[in-house]
């Protein structure tokens, strides 16, 4: 405000601790990933100090054990990340599908009872990913809610496999990332002005023409938002593939995190963690720049 | 097309979905809850109300333990950052633009870009680094790695808040030859306490449910409730977890609702 900022030059100063923390225990030791997925693995974890591409080779290709010449692509690695940007598009997908009838619902209710839908939006949104997890285990395993009850009726003859599918670990993640979809959205159907929805169908446009051409235009800021929001944390997904997945169906969360464990790899942990890095910052300018693009052309 | 009760608002078959949606919500976590005053082993049969499950949880050592590890752990964590937040707020906001600004949102901003598993493996390579080199593994790795995760959470309501204060109370203040600090300690921190609490709720909700990050920078015997619920979900589950699960919702669903409440009250 009209306060002379320039007789604070030294407040700066305040955020010193705060960044003292999040370098050495946030952002540093990604540097060291950096380092690390350059060097030769150790026999029992951990690396030796010697300068190799071999880690970020292996991260696409892999070299026959008895005739190193030959050298084919990984297709076990391309499998899992085919599944991960797979799966963290179709979660998008299903978010936005039910996450916009969702918020629009919410932004509707009068003033009083829209609080409330929103509380109940923003539970889940706060509530252990987790516990959210296990609930879905509980739902869908073999002995589980809906395989018992499909039984006792008589439906089936044998449970369902759920457990362990690529659709479970779909289920689970457009589960537990809903809320991340729908919050966006609700904050910018909040701003919409009504008399531009009104004037279209003073213009004698249909719902879907309405739906079409002023509503989700206006909304789509949310849209980018929500889009984000849940694709990021469904590529960076760990837990969810691990408890519904098992060890057949891995993202590439579970991939990396493998290489730490029985794999023992350290360095092909280090190059595929930075692949995940590479493809969210891949996504984060992809969708801004084709926001800003689309921004330019409706102006 | 005349219609008396035509809206502008109304998009049909938005409801619907939108019922649909909240069911499928809520219908696992009501599952969950209603099966951990199950007695039998099912969580699909119900065959009569038991408290054996929560019995079963409470006579367990190890999950007692983890629960008060994880809950102070919690507490310490966003203690720390909630102290560490506030006076980065503090120092960002009303201030000029200086160089570097950008560059200190980003590192505050961090941990919210990074999936948690990146962060994870990081902070294992670095903290079996100095393990070797101090030999030191006591509780100090996971304070720090849960401060520095909670530091994003408990910042934005602390900012948020600052910066609708009414700047006019400090300038009375500074008018009536109060120094910076009788002007901060008077007026400007009493008026931030929502925004100080609010903060620090999220930064204790965000510690408790952090998984990957702990899973990977805890050593030996330092469970926390999530990575041990992690680890018995691989076995065979009995209602037991569901009795755990139950509890540990209530706990969140309490300080959400806290949250809520502190910062509706702001808005009013």
């Amino acid at each position: 405000m009209a306060e002379a900022p320039e007789r604070h030059g030294w407040k700066w100063l305040l955020c010193a601790p705060a960044l003292v923390v999040l370098v050495t225990a946030a952002s540093g030791p990604l540097l060291i990933v950096v380092a690390y997925s350059f060097l030769t693995p150790g026999n029992m974890g951990g690396v030796v100090w010697e300068f190799t591409l071999e880690a970020w080779f292996r991260v696409f290709f892999r070299r026959d054990i008895f005739d190193p010449e030959s050298i084919t692509f990984n297709q076990a690695h391309l499998t899992v990340y085919w599944r991960s940007v797979w799966l963290s598009l179709q979660t998008t997908f299903i978010c936005a599908v039910l996450g916009f009838p969702t918020a629009w619902f919410i932004a509707t209710r009068p003033p009083s009872s829209r609080t409330l839908w929103l509380f109940l939006i923003t539970i889940p949104f706060w509530t252990n990913l987790l516990i959210r997890t296990f609930a879905i285990q509980e739902v869908i395993r073999n002995n589980g809610t809906i395989n018992t009850v499909l039984l006792q009726m008589g439906v089936i003859n044998q449970p369902i496999q759920m457990m362990y599918t690529d659709f479970a670990i779909l289920l689970g993640m457009a589960y537990v990332f809903m809320p991340l979809m729908v919050l966006p959205l609700y904050a910018a159907m909040d701003k919409l002005d009504f008399r531009l929805v009104e004037a279209g169908y003073d213009l004698y446009a249909s719902r879907v023409q309405v739906l079409w051409h002023v509503i989700l235009p206006l909304v789509k800021p949310g849209f980018i938002a929500g889009s984000i929001l849940v694709f990021i944390p469904a590529i960076g997904a760990y837990v969810t593939p691990r408890v519904l997945g098992g060890g057949r169906t891995m993202m590439l969360g579970n991939l990396i995190a493998l290489q730490f464990g029985q794999g023992r790899n350290w360095p092909l942990g280090a190059a595929l963690a930075m692949l995940m890095l590479i493809i969210v910052v891949g996504a984060l300018v992809f969708y801004l720049r084709w926001a800003n693009r689309e921004e330019a052309r409706n102006v | 097309m005349f219609n008396r009760n035509f809206s502008v608002r109304r998009l049909p078959g938005f409801g619907a979905i939108a019922i649909f949606t909240f069911v499928i919500l809520y219908l696992p976590i009501v599952i969950l809850v209603v099966f951990s005053f199950n007695s039998g082993l099912s969580q699909a049969r119900w065959e009569g109300f038991s408290l054996q499950w929560y019995e079963a949880a409470f006579n367990n050592r190890q999950v007692r333990d983890v629960s008060i590890r994880s809950l102070w752990l919690a507490l310490v964590a966003s203690g720390l950052a909630t102290v560490l937040a506030t006076l980065a707020a503090l120092g960002t906001t009303r201030v000029s633009r200086f160089p570097g600004r950008t560059m200190i949102y980003a590192l505050i901003n961090q941990p919210l870009m990074v999936p948690e598993i990146v962060t994870g493996i990081a902070l294992l390579i670095f903290v079996a680094a100095i393990k070797v080199q101090t030999g030191y593994t006591g509780m100090g790795y996971l304070i720090a790695a849960h401060t520095a995760f909670c530091i994003p959470f408990a910042y934005l309501p602390i900012r948020a808040r600052l910066e609708t204060m009414d700047i006019t109370l400090e300038s009375a203040a500074a008018d009536l030859y109060a120094s910076h600090w009788q002007a901060f300690r008077y007026i400007t921190l009493p008026l931030l306490v929502p925004g100080i609490v609010a903060g620090f709720m999220l930064g204790f909700v965000i510690s408790l449910d952090t998984v990957v990050i702990t899973e990977f920078v805890k050593s030996a015997g330092q469970d926390t409730l999530p990575t041990y619920m992690l680890g018995q979900l691989r076995r065979t589950v009995t209602p037991e977890m569901n009795a755990i699960a139950t509890l540990f919702l209530a706990l969140s669903l309490c300080i959400v609702t806290a949250f809520f409440l502190i910062t509706r009250k702001r808005g009013a």
